[in-house]
């Protein structure tokens, strides 16, 4: 279910995505990328926003940290544990589900 | 109700704050549809003189107004009224709304929905519910609502919401009648399976001003609430986020009303005027803007009404020279208004205006007291309680 947005653990095995209710979108006016979801609207970071772009269900979080890594030319475990923190962070205000369960 | 783009974060996600300017085009706007509604809620938000069926925008004037607003930058629009339900152009509303890239959010009684209207506004484009709630049962919530059966219709449209996928606010606006229901309210909320619970305490303008002394908690129940809330915000992290109002009048600093007046949000009524929050008609002597007249763009530059009490220069002692100033503006408008007589007084919720005294004693007194009777909100001046009793 990549609806339901209920005490997900992001770990490397997770595919998360955005529930139907948050949007993430690039807003014009401000010339900003935003998240919208019920009465907030938050402002990912440039990191933040290559991540999110990364977050379709399909692809693993341990996949988001080895093409970040990549790119960067940086530490692994540095990568990994921005990118963890900031998924469960999104997670635990119910912004993000995970495809393949809390258990993976 | 939307003073809430509020977010503390880290890792990389900021909450959008306004800058620090008088103004700034809001994130979200809140959309009056209608006053008209089938409940009677004492404690109603709408201004004492509400607005006819015939004074109420068209749909070509809505969808005018939603393309605007998502033009100037506005993110978010929330539905509200009044019942917005009772429009029968609704879902049509809210498809224009997310087809101009607006989130939408209805907010509602919900006792006029049926499975098949709420498919039709999800299928519209609909991104959240927000469904009021006047207690956990029937016999307390439909008194409040002044309206029977509302209850259990609002438990039956929460689970639609929730088998249709949508997600679902939980609205619980708590005063001392209901207070000692909170903890039912919460568990309410999670077994609705509702992603946001919204504790609410009544805030005394217009109607619930009339319904004071038969709202007004005491003390020891405020204690309790907010020891309630906060335990329930630790143990549910991660299950139902919980946003939690306190009431004015036991405070010692004034609320941040709406952020400032006319600063990052407003709101539109069902006639088109632009407000800087859905009570600043309370306020007489102030001309309202209208979309019938100006574009949003023009009113919210320009409005007399709005940039009256704008930024801080217009501010008396004792606010003028204090250095809370700009965290606070003052505090509420319509509530120096309702108290003093001026809405240029500082609010008297602030600890260091000279009626901050009288208003807590009043509202223990008041609480002590224990008035029941309720004024129920409707379209001529409202009806006593006893009244329809003694009518049934």
């Amino acid at each position: 279910m990549a609806t339901r947005a209920r005490n997900v653990m992001i770990g490397e095995m997770s595919r998360p995505a955005l529930p139907r209710h948050v949007k993430f979108r690039f807003d014009e006016a401000r010339q900003a990328w935003v998240i919208l979801a019920p009465e907030r609207v938050l402002a990912p970071d440039e990191t933040a926003v290559e991540v999110l772009q990364l977050c379709d269900g399909e692809r693993s979080v341990s996949d988001m940290i080895d093409a970040l890594a990549a790119k960067y030319v940086a530490d692994r475990k540095d990568i990994s544990a921005d990118v963890i923190a900031m998924l469960q962070d999104l997670a635990d205000k119910g912004f993000l589900a995970d495809k393949v369960g809390p258990e993976a | 109700m939307s003073e809430s783009v509020v977010t503390r974060t880290d890792s990389g996600i900021a909450p959008v704050a306004p800058i620090a300017r008088d103004h700034v085009i809001p994130l979200a706007v809140l959309a009056e549809l209608t006053h008209r509604c089938p409940l009677q809620c004492p404690y109603c938000s709408n201004p004492l003189d509400l607005e006819r069926a015939g004074q109420e925008l068209t749909t070509g004037e809505w969808r005018k107004t939603l393309s605007e607003l998502a033009q100037i930058g506005v993110l978010q629009i929330h539905f509200s009224g009044g019942e917005p339900t009772v429009r029968k152009d609704l879902a049509e509303i809210v498809k224009h709304a997310n087809d101009a890239g607006l989130y939408t959010n209805l907010i509602t009684s919900a006792v006029l929905l049926t499975k098949d209207k709420l498919k039709d506004l999800a299928d519209a484009g609909l991104s959240h519910i927000q469904i009021s709630f006047q207690g956990s049962e029937t016999i307390v919530a439909d008194r409040v609502a002044g309206l029977a059966k509302s209850h259990d219709k609002k438990i039956q449209v929460a689970r639609w919401s929730r088998e249709l996928d949508l997600p679902l606010t939980v609205n619980a606006v708590m005063h001392r009648q209901n207070l000692h229901q909170l903890s039912d309210v919460i568990q309410m909320a999670v077994d609705l399976d509702a992603d946001r619970l919204e504790i609410a305490n009544v805030q005394y303008y217009g109607w619930a001003l009339k319904n004071r002394a038969a709202l007004m908690p005491t003390l020891e129940q405020i204690e309790d609430c907010t020891r309630i809330v906060e335990d329930a915000q630790v143990r549910l992290k991660g299950t139902l986020a919980i946003d939690y109002v306190v009431p004015d009048y036991y405070a010692i600093r004034p609320k941040k009303c709406m952020g400032g007046w006319g600063r990052q949000f407003f709101n539109i009524s069902p006639s088109g005027k632009v407000l800087p929050c859905h009570a600043a008609e309370t306020i007489t002597g102030l001309a309202f803007d209208s979309v019938r007249d100006h574009s949003i763009a023009w009113i919210w530059e320009n409005s007399e009404a709005l940039n009256r009490y704008r930024g801080t220069g217009w501010m008396p002692e004792p606010c003028r020279s204090c250095d809370h100033r700009e965290e606070d503006y003052g505090g509420c408008r319509c509530q120096a208004f309702a108290l003093t007589g001026d809405a240029g007084n500082t609010d008297p919720a602030c600890a260091l205006s000279p009626l901050h005294e009288g208003i807590f004693k009043t509202a223990e007194q008041e609480a002590a007291e224990g008035a029941s009777q309720f004024i129920y909100r409707n379209f001529s001046g409202g009806t006593r309680e006893e009244d329809i009793i003694n009518r049934a």
